[in-house]
């Protein structure tokens, strides 16, 4: 917006003038080049951009000049206090950074130190067993029965088809509760959960017993009197000895890998005809891959379907049973079932971790 | 049972021999563990019949040592002389036929003998025993062989079994309890030829041509009382008690584990391998008057082979005669018939006994005998008279003795009567419909037979009468196992069942499983310790002597005599595992476990009798659970040394009652339930550190430190805390009650108020949430003081309340005056005034 033409020289400005200006930009960025910390810096700031500042100054004198000088003169000062700025900014950043280093560097830490000011809980290896194992069979359906240790004789033998003074009966080391007509013992395996199930439950009925069995073993390696089991019973209409096979197998897989599968061999129970003893073709067995006995199985015998009120002639079912010390013992390679009863702080943290 | 498989295969038609690991793997097919199976070696090289010709005792050694001349033939280092050869056993004389080893023989073990100077001779060769033949593990002596068995210098591998191709071997095989016949090379036999589906010959229709003449046995009277099915008895005379046993006899008792002793008693012991009959050989000239079997009486006693005297139950079988007992039946002979060396006249027993009474006898008396064995899972009835001439035979051939023309055979199972055979019917199908797979068309037929029964078919259904050795097939499904056995396990197919009833854990085992991982969480370790429990520790608890506590379920039979309880509480298992962790230096525990215990209110009555014929009533079945004891489900968790340990971050602080009372309430929560802590005196625990907790009203269980009495009796270390709750009695809701969520600001007051010492925090603030009302949403205690400014005896309770209303923004006024509310009620109640 230019009025006159008169000429006019900016130099008559002398703070204006461009060699005033570069001046104090150099004196400004060399200022700020020698500040050695952001309090030095910050205190430098006024005296270069500050309202004092030669720049700032400068711009004040803009207004007397001529009209047509003032574009020029005001760019001239625009860049001077942009490149003040600039130096400040430049500066300002380098020394944040080694101020944020420093103070970084002054809280490290050793980060070795402990941290654990608790130790870490854990729950026993058999009872994580013994949850996944019943998991695997509440996934395909089935329900989880359970039962007291303190069971009486009818339960533990007579309805599961033991006879009076049959071999079979001291086969399993009984702990028998005083006095003796009150013909109570500490349940030799789950099966009287078998029993209680089919007289409690309506038919059908598929279920796992996990729980605690007693037979008056000394405690050694690989014998405890005090140990735990886990038994299946399913009892429908058609249930044939393939699908306790197809159960198991696919129990198997749960445990052990895709590869596992069972074979039975024939035996004797007196609660199962005909019986079998499962073995597991376990993939990570020591040595290579072979088979591991694994419990008892077989059908229901038609004696304890009668026992408990069901009709062999119309139900069939199966049943099985593994010892969970065992199981454990040859999945996780443990050489000593003493390790699972002692209660030893370092064994039961190791399983901290198991699913 | 121990078996060679040259004996288990001689009755049995193979077209060809298989190894003795196939055999294994076939009786396992069919439902026999084969424990074991040993190879026995052949030996190569020189191994001789010697005959002993001169024993030179050596006696400046420690032990006996012998010095031999054997006669080996010409087999010796020097073809015409005795060979000379040292011998530490003692058990043989001059003229004795020994086994042995010449330089050049490799005995079984790689063991290879060279001539070589010892005890200040050269021993050029070794006399062998049976282990050292591989011939079982007797180390007693040297092996004698019979008198002429063959003569000096006769190769004895080929009459051992142990010459290159004679490839015998020894299964050990299990026989489970539901068949006896199978302890036998007739009923074991009989298996293997099902499973090869071989041919079989019964090794008990062997006619051995002894006579029998009309004349009386021997007089024995069966009392029907003593459960004896079947006695027979027959005499033989004249035998000469110095003639051996042959040695064929004698390797097959020897490899059956079988220790030989006599002609007369190694017979018996051979008939009862091979026929299963358990044999008995009395010296008929010690026997007096007529044998009676029957019951014992009360206060008689036998002297049995053992040499041990046994005072009899009058439960217990006895054989007797006019002298009293001269046998436990089916369990052990007596002392006082026992054939002797000089025995000649032999009574031959075989009889058929009561399982169950047998079983019963063998326990009674801890004799568990090879006759006991066989009888308690009983033996064929129809096999005695063939095992009496069996044996007749063997003694009339080996022995030289006569046998008596008249036969006893009394008892209702004797010979001529109908023993009871029950014939089973069943549909022909069903071996298919248990197994879940179609036979080949006449597979069930085939089978039954090949176990020996007598089959009928008619129409879609079999009449199968069992054979008299096989009393467990009474019903359908006992047939259905043999069918599904002999055609294999293996061609049964998996079939996963498809049920989708299922409706997953309940809410209680849900629970259950969290109160572990919430435990865990909190830094607990799950142990599992015995709940076998001492009185012992209930004296060092400090219990009353009338405390529930000692009533405790009571072992007959403990593996430890001091631990012959149930735990009625899970501390004792608890505190054990504490002192063995302590023991090996983790000082600093929190342990947990889970487990029932079992509380009976008293001394159980004797149990309901209960059929299995059918369903029990249901008042049967209530009597049957009502005689148990409670036994409820509990948590228990000790804590001692350091929660948190001394370390860079401080002097680390010990594990406390507080502790042990927020582990109860951790549990608590996992059932969504708050408990009310109040102070309690209850042993074990400390008297001033004792928390109770309730859950509506309900005592659950107690938590704090335990009694510095308690922790020194049982060896603990001290200020050991700990809790113990009864899941069971925490209410598990399905739906937890709804909670409110008012969206509007609270008010927040604090007050602080001064009671006496002794009032306890929770009451105060008990007051508070009743004496506040609805407005009152939470109450916290943040500051506690006691000192001058608040009096002797008495402490200030700071607590910081928060109110809301569920509607609207609360005012000051409204506020205020449920605070004026809340402190009133707790001035009350219990005293308390406000701090000035």
């Amino acid at each position: 917006m230019s009025g006159t033409n008169d000429s006019f020289d900016p130099k008559q400005v002398s703070a204006l003038a461009p060699e005033s200006l570069e001046a104090a930009r150099d004196e400004a960025t060399s200022a700020f080049a020698g500040a050695s910390t952001l309090e030095a810096l910050t205190a430098l700031k006024p005296a270069h951009l500050g309202d004092r500042s030669p720049v700032l100054l400068a711009r004040r004198e803009i207004g007397s000049l001529p009209p047509q000088a003032k574009a020029d003169a005001g760019k001239r000062v625009n860049e001077t206090r942009v490149a003040v700025q600039g130096a400040y900014d430049a500066r300002h950043a380098v020394l944040l950074a080694e101020r944020d280093e420093r103070v970084l560097g002054e809280e490290a830490v050793d980060v070795t130190l402990p941290t654990t000011r608790h130790a870490r809980g854990s729950r026993h290896p058999l009872t994580q067993t013994s949850e996944r194992i019943a998991d695997v069979f509440v996934a395909m359906g089935w329900e989880v029965a359970e039962g007291p240790e303190v069971e009486s004789e009818w339960f533990n033998f007579d309805a599961l088809n033991f006879l009076p003074d049959h071999p079979a009966r001291t086969m399993q080391d009984t702990f028998h509760v005083q006095p003796p007509g009150a013909k109570q013992v500490l349940r030799t395996h789950t099966s009287p959960v078998q029993i209680r199930t089919l007289l409690e439950r309506d038919l059908p009925v598929y279920v796992v017993c996990p729980g605690r069995t007693f037979r008056t073993d000394e405690l050694d390696a690989t014998h405890t009197p005090v140990f735990h089991q886990i038994e299946g019973l399913a009892v429908d209409k058609g249930l044939t000895m393939a699908h306790l096979k197809g159960t198991l197998d696919a129990f198997a897989r749960a445990m052990f890998g895709p590869d596992s599968r069972i074979r039975m061999r024939p035996s004797y129970f007196p609660f199962t005809e005909p019986s079998a003893e499962p073995d597991v073709w376990f993939p990570q067995k020591k040595g290579g891959a072979g088979w591991v006995e694994w419990g008892g199985c077989g059908m229901v015998d038609p004696n304890v379907l009668r026992a408990c009120g069901v009709d062999p002639e119309v139900y069939s079912g199966f049943a099985f049973g593994m010892g969970l010390e065992r199981t454990l013992m040859f999945r996780n390679g443990l050489p000593d079932m003493r390790d699972m009863v002692e209660g030893d702080v370092r064994f039961t943290s190791a399983f901290a971790v198991e699913p | 049972m121990r078996v060679p498989v040259s004996w288990l295969t001689e009755h049995v038609g193979l077209t060809e021999q298989p190894s003795a690991d196939d055999l294994a793997e076939a009786l396992i097919r069919v439902g026999f563990e084969v424990e074991d199976v040993v190879a026995l070696e052949a030996v190569p090289g020189p191994l001789v019949v010697g005959k002993v010709l001169e024993i030179e005792e050596l006696t400046e050694f420690k032990k006996p040592i012998r010095f031999c001349r054997v006669d080996v033939g010409t087999r010796g280092s020097d073809p015409a002389a005795p060979q000379g050869i040292v011998c530490g056993a003692t058990n043989f004389a001059v003229g004795d036929l020994v086994v042995a080893a010449l330089p050049g023989t490799t005995l079984p073990g790689d063991f290879a003998i060279a001539a070589r100077k010892t005890y200040g001779r050269v021993s050029d060769g070794m006399l062998c025993a049976l282990d050292e033949l591989g011939l079982g593990d007797d180390h007693a002596g040297i092996l004698v062989l019979p008198p002429d068995t063959a003569e000096p210098g006769t190769d004895a591998a080929p009459l051992l079994g142990l010459a290159e191709g004679d490839a015998d071997a020894v299964l050990d095989i299990a026989v489970n309890p539901d068949r006896g016949y199978a302890l036998s090379i007739r009923g074991m036999g009989r298996e293997l030829a099902g499973a090869y589906d071989a041919p079989f010959g019964d090794p008990a229709a062997i006619d051995h041509g002894v006579p029998t003449t009309g004349e009386a046995g021997y007089p024995v009277v069966v009392d029907p009382s003593s459960g004896c099915r079947r006695f027979v008895a027959r005499r033989v005379t004249d035998l000469d008690p110095t003639a051996p046993s042959p040695w064929w006899m004698i390797r097959r008792l020897l490899l059956a584990g079988i220790r030989p002793i006599s002609l007369a008693v190694d017979v018996t012991n051979y008939v009862m391998l091979e026929l299963g009959q358990p044999m008995h050989a009395y010296d008929a000239t010690r026997v007096t008057g007529d044998v009676v079997v029957r019951r014992a009486r009360a206060d008689e006693k036998i002297t049995t082979l053992d040499d041990v005297s046994r005072a009899l139950d009058p439960d217990d079988v006895v054989v007797s005669d006019d002298s009293g007992p001269i046998g436990l039946a089916g369990v052990m002979g007596g002392a006082s018939t026992e054939v002797t060396p000089t025995t000649t006249d032999v009574l031959l027993e075989a009889a058929t006994w009561d399982p169950a009474s047998v079983a019963r006898t063998a326990r009674r008396h801890k004799l568990p005998s090879e006759a006991a064995r066989r009888f308690e899972r009983a033996v064929d009835p129809a096999v005695a008279r063939a095992a009496t001439d069996r044996a007749a035979a063997l003694l009339a051939h080996h022995g030289g003795a006569t046998i008596e023309g008249g036969v006893t055979d009394v008892g209702p199972f004797a010979a001529g009567i109908e023993a009871p055979t029950p014939t089973i019917t069943m549909p022909l199908d069903l071996p298919d419909r248990v197994a879940g797979v179609t036979y080949p068309r006449g597979a069930s037929v085939r089978r039954l037979v090949q176990v020996g029964c007598g089959v009928d078919v008619g129409g879609d259904g079999v009449a199968v009468v069992p054979p008299t050795w096989r009393p467990d097939l009474t019903r359908p499904a006992d047939l259905v196992e043999e069918v599904l056995r002999l055609e294999g396990y293996d061609v049964i197919p998996s079939v996963l069942p498809v049920f989708a009833g299922g409706t997953g854990l309940t809410m209680a085992q849900r629970r259950r499983r969290q109160v572990s991982h919430a435990l865990a969480d909190a830094g607990f370790q799950e142990v599992l310790p015995s709940p076998f429990m001492s009185p012992a520790v209930l004296d060092a608890f400090g219990l009353d002597d009338d405390d529930s506590r000692r009533t405790a379920v009571r072992l007959a039979n403990p593996l430890d005599a001091d631990r012959s309880l149930m735990a009625t509480t899970l501390l004792p298992g608890l505190l054990d595992a504490v002192v063995r962790n302590v023991s090996r230096g983790l000082r600093d525990l929190a342990l947990f476990h889970v487990g029932q215990v079992a509380r009976p209110d008293g001394e159980p009555a004797d149990a309901p009798v209960v059929g299995t014929d059918a369903r029990p009533s249901d008042a049967e079945i209530a009597a049957l659970l009502e005689a148990l004891p409670a036994q409820p489900l509990r948590v228990g968790a000790v804590l001692t040394g350091a929660w948190e340990p001394k370390g860079w971050w401080g002097e680390g602080r010990p594990s406390t009652w507080a502790d042990a009372v927020e582990a109860a309430r951790t549990v608590a929560a996992v059932y969504g339930a708050t408990p009310t802590v109040s102070n309690d005196r209850h042993a074990p625990w400390h008297p001033g550190r004792c928390a109770a907790l309730h859950v509506d009203g309900v005592l659950v269980g107690h938590a704090g430190e335990l009694h510095p009495k308690v922790l020194e009796a049982l060896g603990l270390p001290p200020r050991t805390c700990a809790m113990e709750l009864e899941l069971d009695r925490l209410p598990v809701r399905e739906v937890l009650a709804r909670p409110e969520v008012s969206p509007f600001p609270p008010v927040l007051l604090d007050v602080a108020l001064v009671v006496a010492q002794d009032v306890p925090v929770a009451a105060i603030e008990a007051d508070l949430v009743e004496g506040g009302g609805e407005l009152i949403e939470d109450v916290r205690l943040f500051d506690v003081y006691s000192g001058a400014q608040v009096g002797e005896g008495r402490r200030s309770l700071a607590f910081a309340l928060r109110l809301r209303a569920p509607d609207r923004t609360l005012t000051l006024e409204e506020a205020g005056a449920a605070r004026d509310a809340a402190i009133a009620l707790a001035g009350e109640r219990h005293g308390a005034t406000l701090r000035a």
